[in-house]
């Protein structure tokens, strides 16, 4: 990874606009031509150090649901519930992290009836508490690499 | 929010990514059998209505070499959390930064935010500089570093009966 690779990964984050040539306006920026971007993204994408390139949703705007939920797990049992809490296709994120509350993951259903459901079937398997924490409020950001 | 079936379609073939073309929506356009133009309004429209939060890319932290990946949770007053959030997103070194609900006794912490860093310990001497120069020592936090990733793959969001995939909807 370059300085160029770099700020072509800080420029994406931003956001490109919605236009027929999205790519334009930061290859100028970067002072590359678009075929050279678009060949730098690939090979971002295909190092797997850039998730894919597209939409960033807003799920509750699509009426879906997604909460950051935590529970607290014996340390002998954290592996077998968190592999039942991955079962679950709803669930993204899954990391044990320092803490009572040791097991955090993300859900994200189609509807909040859905998210209440595959909630009450991970506290009947694991016989855990799940502590659900809907995202009130987004200050964003992204993750500024320096250049 | 009522989505046409068109809608849906394009959505539906821009979940796994846009093509990495000049330009990609007349080849949405082609796979869709409509025109360019009529790709570009809907794409508007879906980002003028929220649904589409923009057009970027989420970084795979640990790819890029930042192990150390800590949340660190606020306890801040409730009239006093929007302007902190807005402080604490504006660091450099936050990546991340969402007010939730408290769920007490077990957790008193309603202000969250992600710090990645190579180490450890440059997470922490971060952080140290982040609460000095936020004027943060009064408030109440705890840094939950992670241990073992046990999942982690772009949140899947279905709103069709077929289930698709919904992908890039990340970190609830």
């Amino acid at each position: 990874m370059d300085d160029v690779d770099r700020a072509l990964v800080n420029a994406l984050q931003d956001g490109l606009p919605v236009a027929r040539r999205p790519f334009d306006a930061v290859a100028d920026r970067l002072g590359i031509g678009v075929d050279e971007l678009l060949a730098r993204l690939q090979r971002l994408l295909d190092r797997r150090m850039l998730s894919r390139f597209g939409p960033m949703y807003n799920a509750e705007r699509m009426g879906g649901c997604v909460s950051l939920c935590a529970m607290g797990v014996d340390a002998e049992r954290l592996d077998a519930v968190a592999e039942l809490v991955n079962a679950h296709p709803e669930v993204a994120h899954n990391y044990e992290r320092e803490h009572a509350l040791n097991l955090w993951f993300v859900l994200a259903t189609e509807t909040p009836e859905r998210h209440a459901q595959v909630l009450a079937e991970i506290e009947r398997e694991s016989g855990c508490r799940v502590h659900d924490m809907p995202r009130e409020q987004e200050y964003f950001i992204g993750l500024r690499l320096a250049v | 929010m009522e989505l046409s079936d068109t809608d849906r379609a394009l959505i539906a073939a821009v979940q796994e990514g846009l093509p990495l073309v000049p330009q990609p929506y007349a080849e949405v356009a082609a796979a869709l059998g409509t025109s360019e133009p009529d790709v570009l309004a809907r794409m508007a429209r879906l980002q003028e209505q929220g649904l589409i939060k923009r057009l970027g890319v989420v970084v795979r932290h640990r790819a890029l070499g930042y192990r150390a990946n800590a949340m660190v949770v606020w306890d801040v007053p409730d009239d006093a959390v929007e302007d902190t959030g807005k402080r604490l997103a504006a660091e450099p070194c936050v990546t991340l930064c969402y007010q939730r609900p408290r769920r007490l006794p077990d957790w008193p912490y309603n202000l969250f935010c992600m710090i990645h860093g190579l180490t450890r310990e440059s997470v922490l001497q971060r952080l140290q500089t982040l609460v000095e120069t936020q004027g943060l020592q009064g408030v109440r936090h705890e840094v939950l570093f992670s241990i073992r990733a046990f999942k982690q793959c772009g949140a899947r969001y279905a709103t069709t009966r077929k289930q698709e995939d919904y992908r890039g909807v990340a970190h609830g």
